[in-house]
């Protein structure tokens, strides 16, 4: 493997490892549950995202092969670290906090949490 | 005739893009296999999916993709600065309700998926009725600018890909 992969691939891991560390370090500083969601969401993404680009550049120079198993995992991540987020989120709004802690929806119905859906007239 | 014997094609290609990957080499027999996947799975699962997304302009998604994956490195690096240099009582975390101009459940389901992906934002819930989305902003003094900005960069665009 040439030199210049392998700063490239070091270079990627230490940015990686810094996003979660920092993300981490906001889990421990930050005070509220929904200010400690935000460090999560920052470990999935650049925290991980650098590690698979290293992997990806390191088995390309190793074998010679583009490795697209990464490229899954981040589609993966995606996908599903969102809607954890949001399960969290809610479930900490239904058990903490009121509408009335809110700032009002503008619309004629309120907060999804707290009030019921309009009666449904489409595909049920 | 297509139509029933490829009820969804987008389906079909994701699930063929995702085998191939899943197998990590590409052979004709890995190609014929991910098809057969393509074709059934479809066909047997279309009875779930009455409503299918169309997307209008795919050339749309991959600017769409190119613009979040910037604004996740760009925003990475403001809340580790937020997190790192900001002591705690200065952190200004807001509520932020934006109005949703998009109608479709898959549209909404993008948009408050990269709103949670771009760090310093998570979307918590949407309204009732689905008109607005409640956003949690870690840190900013300025919460139109936010609300304005995932108008303008997300949902406009959003809006050219789901008609």
């Amino acid at each position: 493997m040439s030199i210049f992969a392998e700063i490239i691939v070091s270079i990627a891991l230490v940015v990686s490892g810094i996003f979660g560390l920092v993300g981490s370090y906001g889990l421990v500083k930050l005070k509220n549950t929904l200010q400690r969601l935000h460090a999560p969401t920052k470990a999935t993404t650049l925290g991980v995202g650098g590690a698979l680009i290293g992997s990806m550049i390191f088995f390309y120079a190793k074998t010679g092969h583009i490795s697209v198993h990464e490229l899954l995992i981040s589609l993966f991540l995606f996908l599903t670290a969102p809607i954890t987020a949001n399960f969290i989120a809610k479930a900490y709004l239904a058990r903490n906090m009121h509408q009335k802690d809110l700032p009002p929806t503008d619309g004629e119905f309120g907060w999804s949490v707290y009030d019921d859906p309009p009666e449904a007239d489409t595909d049920r | 005739m297509l139509t029933r014997l490829i009820p969804h094609p987008l389906l079909s290609l994701t699930l063929v893009v995702v085998w191939l990957g899943l197998v990590n080499t590409f052979t004709l027999g890995n190609l014929i296999l991910g098809s057969i996947i393509g074709l059934v799975v479809p066909m047997l699962t279309a009875a779930y999916w009455p409503n299918r997304p169309s997307i209008a302009r795919p050339l749309k998604v991959v600017e769409y993709v190119l613009v979040v994956l910037w604004d996740i490195l760009v925003a990475n690096i403001e809340v580790a600065m937020v997190i790192l240099f900001k002591r705690e009582p200065a952190i200004h975390s807001q509520w932020i309700p934006i109005p949703l101009e998009l109608k479709s459940a898959e549209a909404i389901t993008v948009l408050a998926g990269t709103i949670t992906l771009t760090p310093g934002t998570v979307s918590t819930m949407l309204a009732a009725d689905g008109s607005a989305i409640l956003v949690h902003c870690l840190h900013t003094d300025e919460p139109d600018t936010v609300r304005d900005q995932i108008k303008t960069r997300y949902e406009r665009r959003l809006l050219e890909i789901f008609p």
